[in-house]
């Protein structure tokens, strides 16, 4: 059957593929049908958060942190409670990483502030004597980009049904709406007021100038992002 | 008819080998410089505080990987296929105008997307996921490179003269449809543009943006579907094509079972596919899809070391060609690694070795054995076999190759066992707990504790790039040399080979 297989190459091409898509079809189209559904808590990021992670995903944060807490003991220790799948029902690319060049950072939310990560990003070496983090300082005169951001929210919305706008069920029993803006012009009205929240914490004045100016920085963005994950 | 001598025309080859060397020297020199930023973070800022942000470790890290497969690797498939296609086949791209031209339009599109991927990767526009960070613009343009080169595979095959086709053949078809298939479905993604605001506002934002079709675990599953499988068909089935001729070709000894081939080639092809949950251990994806992945990984060492022990045995009887030919001491290194790196994967992929070697640096040693170790030395070696015929010119210098070979081959070894030492002992450190049950070590801890192994990390990758200049000096010096003989004339008919 072989030699006559490597006579035949349409033949022969059709049964390797055959054979490769075999265990693509038997693995991972049953993940589909059941599509991973949001646990109770899981929402979807605002705007500024957004933007945040993009700006994330820019930097290749992804290269050297991961986002997904394993089910040990030492792990929960470290890090919080072992990640879940539902929570990442909205996370369009999904970030888990493959590396731990540095920590998780799945839930570094709850357990770092505005403060931390402003004085972090500038000079990560000066917070955490030893880190081999690269210092962000561009991150502090960058200005984020909104549109695409806000142009992700509305994708997420349109083509798979993200719930914005909608109420969405939270941990102590009640729920909450996300907004998204109705154009282009409420989107950076709506990104610069949370934007104005998180700069009220910071200290770098260039930033908050920025802000007051209607503009907003990288870093306001990133640091939005980092404090949603919990 | 059929007696006229046939001349092969590696118009093509040469293109590609071009784009091999240089993309090689692209992608390894960032390999080694952020290497060094690791054991060094002051070296992200050497440039100057106003481009830091395109020489910090995390934009440059995928134009690393990026460089050394879609560039490097990628360019000495499509370089091979085009030298190694024509004499199995036993047709010359002569012979049709359509398929030199075919050929030619592949070489200059892939330049131009790699053009796009470079500027594009140093932007900071990426999709995140590993090895299939390009935008979607870029992954229209590498699908039509794909595509060219599909009728270029199946064009040459359609006016061939030998019937049956040679096990290189097998391979380069099979990587032929499992990138096609794995690249396609990776990379669904809608662009950010085609969403309309409430008030009917289009096109907002960057056009080139867009965010995977997939969410969650969804993602993560068939990303690492792709970024396994994208290992066996860049990384492993091609490189086999590239060893089935090579070796004998070289040695001059045949093929040392075709039954073997047989059993390896369908085991590979049937097997590699399900083994890519083992990059998902212990995450959210479902317990069976990861006992699948851990199960299937070990029983691909039986059609990996299939391939390996067919080509070691080819050498039967002729050992002392490893002792004379550097070039043979590549390839047989290159299968040796093979051998190794099949079954350190598997190792990994056990459940409970995973819980330590997930997201350390042993992954990053493990990819860079057989890296290094298996692709590199196979396209080396490869070239080193083509350069005299294709350039019709004697090969500049054995001297330097040797020289060569055990350069590099130090370097990996530096690189290995660094990056063993340093992931064992980063997992064992994140799991340690002392006598009241808190955590041992901080995070800090197990940074500060790696950086020898960062530092000898960075000298082993800098030899194996000074071995690749090396060899980039040698082809060189070839290729520019007088020419020996006019031209090499074979045989049309099959069993003139």
């Amino acid at each position: 059957m072989f030699h006559w297989l490597e006579k035949h190459p349409f033949l022969f091409s059709v049964g390797v593929f055959v054979t490769i898509a075999f265990a693509g079809l038997v693995e991972i189209v049953p993940n589909f049908a059941q599509a991973s559904r949001p646990v109770i808590g899981t929402k979807p990021v605002t705007l500024l958060e957004q933007a945040g992670r993009d700006v994330y995903i820019k930097n290749s944060c992804n290269s050297c942190h991961s986002q997904l807490i394993r089910p040990f003991k030492a792990e929960t220790d470290r890090y919080g409670h072992y990640s879940l799948s539902g929570e990442y029902a909205y996370d369009r690319p999904f970030l888990w990483g493959s590396e731990r060049t540095g920590p998780d950072l799945h839930r570094v939310g709850n357990y770092r502030t505005t403060e931390w990560h402003e004085n972090h990003m500038m000079n990560p070496a000066k917070i955490v004597p030893g880190s081999i983090m690269p210092a962000y300082p561009w991150l502090f005169t960058n200005k984020v980009d909104i549109d695409t951001a806000y142009a992700t929210q509305l994708t997420n919305a349109e083509f798979f049904g993200v719930p914005y706008n909608k109420p969405v069920p939270t941990k102590d029993g009640k729920t909450v709406v996300i907004k998204m803006a109705k154009s282009v012009a409420g989107a950076h009205a709506m990104a610069l007021a949370e934007a104005k929240k998180v700069a009220a914490k910071m200290k770098n004045q260039d930033v908050k100038d920025a802000v007051a100016r209607g503009e907003v920085p990288e870093i306001v963005a990133l640091i939005a992002y980092l404090n949603c994950l919990k | 008819m059929e007696n006229r001598p046939l001349e092969y025309d590696y118009t093509v080859a040469k293109m590609f080998m071009l784009t091999t060397i240089v993309l090689g020297i692209v992608g390894m020199t960032i390999g080694v410089f952020i290497a060094f930023e690791l054991a060094f973070p002051g070296l992200n800022t050497i440039f100057g505080h106003t481009i830091a942000e395109y020489t910090a470790f995390g934009r440059l890290r995928p134009l690393h990987t990026d460089s050394v497969a879609f560039g490097f690797t990628v360019s000495g498939i499509f370089a091979t296929w085009y030298y190694v296609g024509q004499r199995v086949l036993k047709v010359s791209m002569a012979e049709s105008k359509f398929l030199m031209f075919i050929g030619k339009l592949q070489f200059w599109l892939y330049v131009l997307g790699v053009a796009a991927a470079v500027v594009s990767l140093f932007m900071g526009y990426t999709s995140s996921k590993e090895y299939a960070e390009f935008e979607w613009p870029v992954d229209i343009a590498i699908v039509v490179v794909w595509v060219l080169w599909g009728v270029s595979i199946f064009g040459l095959i359609g006016i061939r003269r030998e019937k049956s086709l040679y096990i290189s053949i097998w391979y380069y078809i099979a990587t032929f449809l499992g990138v096609g298939m794995l690249y396609l479905f990776n990379n669904m993604e809608i662009p950010t543009m085609l969403a309309t605001s409430p008030i009917g506002e289009t096109n907002i934002g960057d056009w080139f943006h867009s965010i995977s079709m997939y969410a969650g675990t969804n993602d993560a599953l068939v990303q690492w579907w792709y970024g396994h499988n994208a290992v066996a068909f860049v990384f492993t089935v091609p490189i086999i094509a590239m060893i089935y001729y090579f070796l004998p070709k070289e040695s001059g000894q045949a093929i040392y079972s075709y039954k073997l081939s047989l059993l390896s080639f369908w085991g590979l092809m049937f097997v590699y596919l399900w083994a890519g949950g083992h990059h998902l251990l212990y995450s959210t994806v479902p317990d069976w899809v990861q006992t699948m992945g851990s199960i299937f990984s070990i029983v691909l060492i039986l059609p990996s070391w299939g391939s390996a022990i067919n080509m070691l045995l080819t050498m039967k009887g002729e050992w002392q060609q490893v002792a004379a030919s550097p070039l043979i001491k590549f390839m047989v290194l290159a299968s040796t690694f093979y051998m190794f790196s099949t079954l350190e994967g598997p190792i990994q992929a056990i459940k409970s070795v995973n819980a330590i070697a997930h997201f350390t640096n042993w992954i990053v040693g493990h990819v860079h054995d057989g890296t290094l170790g298996w692709v590199g030395f196979m396209i080396i070696a490869s070239l080193f076999h083509m350069a005299p015929r294709v350039f019709k010119r004697e090969l500049y210098s054995k001297g330097l190759m040797a020289a060569q070979f055990w350069i590099q081959t130090l370097g990996i070894v530096l690189y290995f066992t660094s990056m063993w030492i340093a992931g064992i002992t980063q997992g064992m450190m994140w799991r340690a707990h002392d006598e009241f049950g808190n955590l041992a070590y901080s995070f800090m801890d197990t940074v500060n504790v790696l950086h020898p192994y960062y530092a000898l990390r960075g000298v082993g990758g800098l030899l194996y790039l000074t071995g690749f200049l090396m060899f980039a000096y040698n082809i060189y010096k070839t290729m520019s040399s007088r020419p020996v003989e006019e031209s090499e004339l074979q045989n049309a008919s099959p069993m003139g080979a």
